[in-house]
C-alpha cells in the first residue's frame, strides 16, 4: 500500500516537473496541434498535379480529344511537346508522363487495326508512377471506347464491374494521414518524455538520492512510466477531440473509448521503449541519437506509412513484434471502420504480451545499470 | 620593461548581467602586471565571470577592460594579444578533452599556436617532465587523478609562452599535496619568467596569503584590492578578515565547532576490508573504519579519491566488491526497506528537484518515507533550518547557502538516525557554511545522530570528532584531528595531510619547464595548420567514440535497409474473398480471372453480404467481389449486369491500387470472353505504360538510389552539429574563445572528418544499393562521386549553421533531424516529383540542395546519365557547402555571452 503510495506521489513530482519544463511543454503542444495538422493536410498520397506531356502525331480529332480528358487536381494541363523529345524532356524531370499517339491513330482504329498508344512512364516516381498510369490508362481507355461506341464501332460491354471504396467513400486522405501523424507524435514524444526523464534523474543524480530512501528502481521506473503514460494520453485524447475531429473535421467510426483504451496499451509498451533506452544511453546526446534510430523504423514499419503487405514476406512476419505496428492496426479498425473489441482483441493481446516483454526486460537492464553507478 | 606596466591590466565600470542576474556591478580595478594576483571569494560572487571577461573569452557588456595596452573588446587588438595569454577555465579539465592521450592534448594546443613539430616536441618534452607527466603521456586525459588534470591544464596554457596566465579555480578539488606542488610550480615558472603576470582565483583563503596581490570578491563587487597583508590586517588569518568584510559586524564566537564531549564506544558504523572495483581499477581498497553513535566523522580527500563510491556502498546504492559494512550491526542491504528508513543521504551536488518549490520538495519526501505527521514535521523542519521565507520559492532558484539547508531538512525528515553527507558545502560562502554546520552539531549532540560527512576542506575537517585521510582509495591515516597533528608533529591538519601523503607517495620533483627553442620560432601552417588541428582532434575523438561511429555508419546502413523494405509500394498477394450468388461456369471464370492473378489470393467464399464486411472490418480480405444470382445467365445472353468489387478504402494508396489491379482484371476478362465467342474484342486500341528507367516497375529500383538523399542529409547534419554543441555543452568551446583560431578555422577544421565520414557512408549505401538491392549502377561513377562530395559538404555545412543556433546536444540532434527531413521529403521531390509541385514549393525546393542530389543520385544509378548531364546538379551542389559554411561563420559566437 505505501508502495503505491510513493509510486503514485512520485509520478505526481513527475508532472509537476514536467509543467515547469517549458521546452518539453512546447514540444508537447506543437507534437499534438500543428504537426499532425501540417502532416495531414500536406501530403496527398495519391495522384496529384502531375506532370503530363502529349506528342501527338496523329492531330485527328480523336487524338486531340484525348489530350483535353486529363483534369486537375489529379493533372497538370496537358503540353503538346514535339514526338520524340519525350525521353530527353523526361531525363530533366519535366514530366512524369508522356503520350505518345502515333501517326494515322483515329484511322487505324476505325480500321480495327488496334493501333497501340504508348504512355512513358517515369518509374522512379513511385508514388504516382504506378496508379497514375492506372489512372491514365482507364482515362484514354474510356475516352477511346466512348468515341468507338459513337461511332458504332463496339457494343457497350456486357459487363460492368462497381467499384466501392467501403469506409472512406470519398477517398480523402486527410483523415487517414491525421490519424497516421497522430499515432506517430504519441510514439516520439512518449519515449522521449519518458527516456528524458529517466536520464535527467541521473544526470542530475537525483536519482541516487531517489534510491537511498525506501524506493526500488521497479517503483522509481514505474512512476514514470504511469507519469508520462498519462500526460501522453490526456494530450492524445484532447487532440483526438479538437484537433482531429474539430478541427480536421475527421470522423471516427468506431467507438472513442476503444481507442484510447487501446492507445493506454500502447502507452506502457512505448513509456518502457524510453526506460529501456534511457537504460542503454549513458548521456542525454547518445539517448537522443538512439532513439532517432529506434522509433523511425519502428513508426517507418508500422504500416502505417506504407501498407504491411508491401514488406516482404521475411519483414511482414518479423514486424509483428513490432507493438507500433499492432496500435496501428488496431487503431485503423477502429477509427476507420468502426471495428469493435471483438475484432481487434488480438491486436490489444498482442501489445500487452510485447509491452509486459519490454518492460520486464528494461526493469532488469535499469536495475543492473543502477548498480553500476559509480 | 613597457612603462605604462602599471595600467597594463586595468577594468573599470564593468557590469554583467546573466538575464536579470547581475553577475558583476561596475568593478573597477588596476591590477600590477608581472605579478601573482588572486581572486578570493565564495563561489557565485563573479570571479569567473571577470576572469572570463578579462581574457576575452565572454564578451564584454558594459564598461572598459584593457589587457596588455589595449581593449580586449577591440577585436583587432585581441586577436593580437590571443598568443600572449593563456586561460585555464575553471573545472578540472574543463578545456581538455578527456577522448585524447596527455601527449595529444598538449600537440592540440601546440597546433593552435602554429609551433612546428620539433618546437612542440621540444616544449612538450619540457613541460611533462617538469610536472612530472612523462611516465603519463599515453594515458586519456579521462583516466587522469584530479591533481595530473591539473598539471596538464597548467602545460596545456603554458605551451605557447604566455605572457598572461589566467587561472580560474586551479585547485578546487584537489588534494593538499598537489595542491602545495602546484603553486611550488607557479613559483617556479615565475622565478624563470619574471615578467609572466599571473591571476587566479581560488576559493581557499588559506592559499592567498602568498598572492602578491588580492581582489577580494563580494556579490559582484570589489570589497578589496590590495597587498594581503594590507586586507589581513588585525585579524587571526584571511577567512576572518574576509568575513569580517563582508558582514562589518563584530565577530560572534566561531560557530559550528562540536564542544567535545566523550563519546561512547557505540559503534554504528563498520566498513571492513571494504573494496570496490570498476574493472581493473581499484575505486576503494580495503577500507575499514568504526563510527560510534553521535559521532561526527569526517572524510577528508581529493575529487576521485574514493570518498562518495565507500559512501554509496554504505548507504546501500552501490554493491561492494569484497569487504562488509555493516550498519547498527547488520550487513548493508539495498533491498532492506527499514534500513534506509535509518539513513538520510544527501549526495555531493545538489540533488533536488530545481522545478519543484520548497515546500513541494519537502513533501514529496515526507510522502514517500510516510511519515505520520508530516504537515507538522515539515513546518517544523522549515522553522529550524530558517527555510520560511522560501516556502514557495523553486528550489532551482534559492541561493546555494540555502540550497543546502533544503538538502539537510530533505536528508533528515525521516528523523534518520544516521547522515552520510556527500561533500556538502563545497562552494558555500563561509557563513552559510557556519549555519550548515551548527545545524549538524545540533543533530550529532541533541539527537545522537551519527554524522558521515565527506570534505575537501581542511577547515571542516578540523569540526569533526574525529577525521580519515583518504587518498587513492586507502585510508592513509585516522583518529582525532588533534592526534593527527600530534602524531605527524604538524603545525596544522594540512600540514598533518601533507606529510601523511608524502610518506605514502613519493612527491615528484618540482623544477620549472626550461625550454631550448630560442625565442619565437616562425608560426607555421597558419589558418589552415590551425583547422587542421582541430580536425586531426576531432578525428580522434570520433574514433574513441563507439556510439558515435556506430550511428555514423551503421545508423545509415540500418535506415536504408529498413526504409528499402519498409516502404516498397508494390502491393501483391493481397487476400480477397468473394460471395459468388450466381454459382455458374461464368462466375467461377471471373473469379478464377481474380484469383489466378499475382495480385491477388483467394481466401474461403462468403455466404453472406455481412460476412463479407465483417471480413473487411477485421482487416482480413482487402477486397470483397459480390456477384448476382443472375450472372451466368445474363452474360450469356448477352444482357447488362454487374460486378460489386468493395474496396478497403481505410489506406488511400492501397485502396487505389487495388481498384485499379480490378478493373485491369475486369478488362482481361471481357476480353476473354469475348474471344472465346468469337466476337470483337473489346480492345480496339492497345494502351502501353513504358516504365522508363526501371521495366519491371519494381519500387526497389526508384527507393533505394533515392534513399541516400535523405540519409546524406540527416545523418552528416546531426553528427556535425552535435559535435560543435558538444564543445559547447563540456565547455572546450573555450579553446576556440581563448586562442587565434578564427570562426572559419573553428568550423572548417570540425568539418572535415564528417565529410569523409559522411562521403565513406555514400560508398557504404552504394555498395548496398548495388549488391543488395540489385540496382545496378547504369551511369558515370566518377561525376557522381564529385556530387556526392558537394552535397556531403552542404550537408554537414547545414549541420554546423544549425549548431550555432542551438545549445544542447540534445537540441542539436533533433532540431538538425526536423530541420533536414521535413524540407528533404516536402520539397525534394522525395516523395512527390519536383514537376508536381506547386511554384512556391519548387522554389523552395530549388534551392535545396536535397532537389539536386536526388536528380544526380538517381539519375547516375536508374538512368545510366553521365557528365552532359549531371554536370547541372554537380554546379548547383557545388553552391551550397561554401554558402552555408560562410553564413554559419557568421551565425558563431566568437566570445561567450
Amino acid at each position: 500500500m505505501q508502495r503505491l503510495y510513493s509510486i503514485f506521489w512520485l509520478g505526481l513530482k513527475e508532472v509537476m516537473s514536467l509543467r515547469r519544463d517549458w521546452v518539453m511543454m512546447a514540444l508537447l503542444v506543437w507534437s499534438f496541434t500543428l504537426s499532425p495538422v501540417m502532416e495531414a493536410t500536406g501530403v496527398a498520397n495519391s495522384v496529384n498535379n502531375a506532370s503530363i506531356a502529349f506528342a501527338d502525331e496523329d492531330n485527328s480529332p480523336l487524338s486531340r480529344a484525348l489530350a483535353t480528358a486529363f483534369f486537375p487536381p489529379e493533372f497538370q494541363p496537358v503540353v503538346q511537346i514535339e514526338p520524340g523529345s519525350g525521353p530527353t524532356l523526361m531525363d530533366a524531370g519535366e514530366f512524369i508522363f508522356v503520350v505518345a499517339v502515333p501517326p494515322g491513330f483515329e484511322k487505324d482504329l476505325r480500321a480495327r487495326r488496334k493501333p497501340e498508344i504508348q504512355v512513358l512512364v517515369d518509374a522512379t516516381a513511385m508514388e504516382q508512377a504506378g496508379i497514375g498510369a492506372n489512372y491514365i490508362t482507364n482515362i484514354l481507355g474510356a475516352e477511346i471506347h466512348r468515341f468507338a461506341i459513337g461511332i458504332d464501332l463496339v457494343a457497350p460491354p456486357a459487363v460492368d464491374v462497381i467499384l466501392r471504396s467501403a469506409f472512406n467513400p470519398n477517398r480523402d486522405t486527410v483523415r487517414f494521414a491525421g490519424i497516421v501523424a497522430l499515432i506517430g507524435q504519441i510514439m516520439w514524444l512518449t519515449t522521449i518524455l519518458t527516456g528524458a526523464a529517466m536520464i535527467r534523474e541521473r544526470e542530475h543524480g537525483t536519482i541516487e538520492h531517489l534510491l537511498a530512501m525506501p524506493l526500488t528502481p521497479f517503483d522509481i521506473a514505474v512512476a514514470k512510466i504511469w507519469a508520462n503514460a498519462a500526460v501522453v494520453l490526456v494530450a492524445a485524447s484532447l487532440s483526438l477531440t479538437f484537433v482531429m475531429q474539430g478541427s480536421l473535421q475527421i470522423e471516427i467510426a468506431g467507438s472513442k473509448g476503444l481507442f484510447l483504451l487501446g492507445t493506454a496499451l500502447f502507452l506502457f509498451t512505448a513509456t518502457a521503449l524510453g526506460v529501456f533506452l534511457a537504460t542503454i544511453a549513458r548521456s542525454m546526446a547518445q539517448f537522443a541519437l538512439l532513439v532517432m534510430l529506434v522509433v523511425l523504423p519502428m513508426l517507418m514499419l508500422s504500416g502505417g506509412e506504407t501498407p504491411i503487405e508491401g514488406q516482404p514476406d521475411w519483414l511482414q512476419v518479423g514486424t509483428l513484434l513490432l507493438p507500433s505496428r499492432h496500435y496501428m492496426a488496431a487503431s485503423q479498425a477502429i477509427v476507420f471502420k468502426g471495428a469493435g473489441l471483438e475484432t481487434v482483441w488480438p491486436e490489444f493481446a498482442w501489445m500487452a504480451l510485447l509491452g509486459a516483454a519490454l518492460l520486464a526486460t528494461s526493469l532488469v537492464l535499469f536495475r543492473r545499470s543502477v548498480a553500476q553507478l559509480s | 620593461m613597457i612603462p605604462e606596466a602599471a595600467s597594463e591590466f586595468h577594468v573599470a565600470g564593468v557590469t554583467h548581467l546573466y538575464r536579470k542576474h547581475v553577475a558583476l556591478d561596475s568593478v573597477l580595478l588596476d591590477l600590477p602586471s608581472g605579478q601573482l594576483v588572486g581572486f578570493i571569494g565564495p563561489d557565485g560572487v563573479g570571479k569567473s565571470t571577470l576572469l572570463g571577461l578579462i581574457t576575452g573569452a565572454k564578451k564584454l557588456q558594459t564598461g572598459t577592460i584593457n589587457v596588455l595596452g589595449g581593449s580586449i573588446d577591440h577585436p583587432a587588438h585581441r586577436r593580437r594579444i590571443c598568443p600572449a595569454i593563456a586561460f585555464m577555465p575553471q573545472g578540472l579539465g574543463r578545456n581538455l578533452y578527456s577522448e585524447l592521450s596527455v601527449r595529444e592534448n598538449l600537440e592540440f594546443f601546440s597546433g593552435l599556436f602554429g609551433q612546428r613539430h620539433d618546437e612542440r616536441d621540444t616544449r612538450i618534452d619540457a613541460l611533462l617532465s617538469a610536472t612530472g607527466l612523462a611516465p603519463f603521456e599515453d594515458r586519456l586525459m579521462g583516466k587522469l587523478s584530479g591533481g595530473m588534470k591539473q598539471k596538464l591544464g597548467l602545460c596545456c596554457a603554458l605551451i605557447h609562452d604566455p605572457k598572461l596566465l589566467v587561472l580560474d579555480e586551479p585547485t578546487t578539488g584537489v588534494d593538499p599535496l598537489s595542491r602545495r606542488q602546484f603553486w611550488a610550480l607557479i613559483d617556479a615558472i615565475r622565478c624563470e619568467h619574471p615578467k609572466l603576470s599571473v591571476l587566479v582565483s581560488t576559493a581557499y583563503m588559506e592559499e592567498a596569503d602568498s598572492f602578491d596581490w588580492i581582489v577580494a570578491m563580494d556579490a559582484g563587487r570589489v570589497i578589496f584590492q590590495g597587498k594581503p597583508a594590507a586586507l589581513k590586517g588585525q585579524y587571526r588569518d584571511l577567512e576572518t578578515a574576509y568575513r569580517q568584510l563582508r558582514t562589518r559586524d563584530a565577530p560572534g564566537p566561531a560557530p559550528g565547532q562540536a564542544s567535545v564531549r566523550q563519546i561512547e564506544p557505540d559503534p554504528v558504523i563498520i566498513a571492513r576490508g571494504l573494496t570496490r572495483r570498476f574493472g581493473d581499477f581499484t575505486a576503494v581498497d580495503s577500507v575499514d573504519f568504526s563510527i560510534n553513535r553521535g559521532e561526527i566523522f569526517g572524510f577528508l580527500g581529493s575529487n576521485g579519491c574514493g570518498k562518495s563510491t565507500t559512501m554509496k556502498m554504505l548507504t546501500g546504492l552501490l554493491p561492494s566488491s569484497s569487504g562488509e559494512a555493516l550498519l547498527f550491526g547488520k550487513p548493508v542491504d539495498a533491498r532492506d526497506r527499514k534500513m534506509r528508513l535509518e539513513i538520510g543521504y544527501m549526495s555531493q551536488a545538489f540533488s533536488l528537484y530545481g522545478e519543484l518549490s520548497v515546500y513541494q520538495n519537502l513533501q514529496l519526501h515526507a510522502r514517500v518515507f510516510a511519515i505520520p505527521d508530516r504537515e507538522a514535521r515539515i513546518a517544523e523542519l522549515m522553522e529550524r533550518f530558517g527555510l520560511n521565507a522560501h516556502h514557495e520559492a523553486l528550489a532551482a532558484a534559492l541561493p546555494l547557502g540555502i540550497k543546502q539547508r533544503l538538502s539537510l531538512a530533505v536528508a533528515v525528515i525521516h528523523r534518520p538516525r544516521v547522515l552520510i553527507l556527500d561533500e556538502p558545502t563545497s562552494g558555500v560562502d563561509p557563513e552559510a557554511r557556519d549555519t550548515f554546520w551548527a545545524l549538524l552539531v545540533e543533530l550529532s549532540r541533541e539527537e545522537s545522530v551519527t554524522i558521515f560527512v565527506s570534505t575537501h576542506f581542511m577547515a571542516e575537517a578540523e569540526r569533526c570528532d574525529r577525521v580519515s585521510f583518504m587518498h587513492a582509495g586507502r585510508v592513509l591515516a585516522e583518529g582525532t584531528p588533534a592526534e593527527l597533528i600530534a602524531s605527524e608533529e604538524a603545525d596544522s591538519l594540512e600540514d598533518a595531510f601533507i606529510s601523511v601523503l608524502e610518506t605514502a607517495e613519493q612527491p615528484a620533483p618540482v623544477v620549472a619547464p626550461k625550454v631550448d627553442v630560442g625565442t619565437k620560432t616562425k608560426a607555421t601552417g597558419g589558418g589552415i595548420g590551425r583547422a587542421l588541428t582541430y580536425t586531426r582532434r576531432e578525428t580522434i575523438e570520433v574514433a574513441r567514440d563507439p556510439v558515435r561511429l556506430a550511428f555514423a555508419f551503421l545508423g545509415s546502413a540500418i535506415l536504408m535497409l529498413v526504409f528499402c523494405f519498409g516502404i516498397t509500394l508494390d502491393i501483391d498477394e493481397l487476400d480477397f474473398a468473394v460471395l459468388d450468388l450466381s454459382q455458374s461456369p461464368e462466375s467461377r471464370a471471373y473469379v478464377d480471372e481474380i484469383g489466378g492473378s499475382t495480385y491477388f489470393r483467394p481466401t474461403p467464399p462468403l455466404n453472406s453480404a455481412a460476412e463479407g464486411r465483417n471480413r473487411l472490418r477485421a482487416g482480413d480480405v482487402s477486397m470483397v467481389v459480390e456477384l448476382p444470382p443472375d450472372f451466368g445467365r445474363k452474360l450469356r445472353t448477352a444482357e447488362p449486369t454487374e460486378v460489386l468489387a468493395t474496396v478497403d478504402g481505410a489506406i488511400p494508396f492501397k485502396g487505389e491500387t487495388v481498384e485499379g489491379y480490378v478493373a485491369g482484371l475486369h478488362q482481361t476478362f471481357l476480353d476473354a470472353q469475348a474471344r472465346e465467342n468469337g466476337e470483337h474484342e473489346i480492345e480496339i486500341a492497345r494502351i502501353e505504360p513504358r516504365f522508363r528507367y526501371n521495366q519491371s516497375f519494381e519500387s526497389i529500383a526508384a527507393m533505394a538510389p533515392a534513399m541516400p538523399a535523405i540519409l546524406l542529409i540527416m545523418l552528416p547534419a546531426i553528427l556535425t552539429a552535435v559535435s560543435v554543441a558538444r564543445e559547447r555543452e563540456l565547455g572546450s568551446v573555450v579553446n576556440f574563445y581563448v586562442t587565434p583560431t578564427t570562426r572559419l578555422e573553428f568550423l572548417i577544421g570540425k568539418q572535415i572528418p564528417y565529410i569523409v565520414i559522411a562521403f565513406l557512408n555514400f560508398l557504404l549505401l552504394a555498395a548496398m544499393i548495388v549488391f543488395v538491392f540489385d540496382v545496378p549502377l547504369k551511369g558515370d561513377p566518377l561525376p557522381l562521386a564529385l556530387g556526392v562530395f558537394f552535397y556531403v559538404w552542404a550537408t554537414t555545412s547545414y549541420g554546423l549553421l544549425i549548431a550555432t543556433m542551438t545549445s544542447s546536444q540534445v537540441a542539436a540532434t533533433f532540431a538538425t533531424a526536423i530541420a533536414s527531413v521535413v524540407p528533404t521529403i516536402q520539397f525534394s521531390g522525395l516523395l512527390q516529383p519536383v514537376s508536381t509541385l506547386e511554384p512556391g514549393a519548387q522554389m523552395i525546393g530549388s534551392l535545396w540542395p536535397s532537389s539536386y542530389f536526388l536528380h544526380l543520385n538517381v539519375g547516375a544509378f536508374t538512368k545510366g546519365l553521365g557528365w552532359e548531364a549531371l554536370a547541372p546538379d554537380i554546379l548547383a551542389l557545388a553552391c551550397f557547402g561554401p554558402v552555408l559554411t560562410l553564413i554559419a561563420a557568421l551565425c558563431l559566437r566568437a566570445q561567450e555571452k
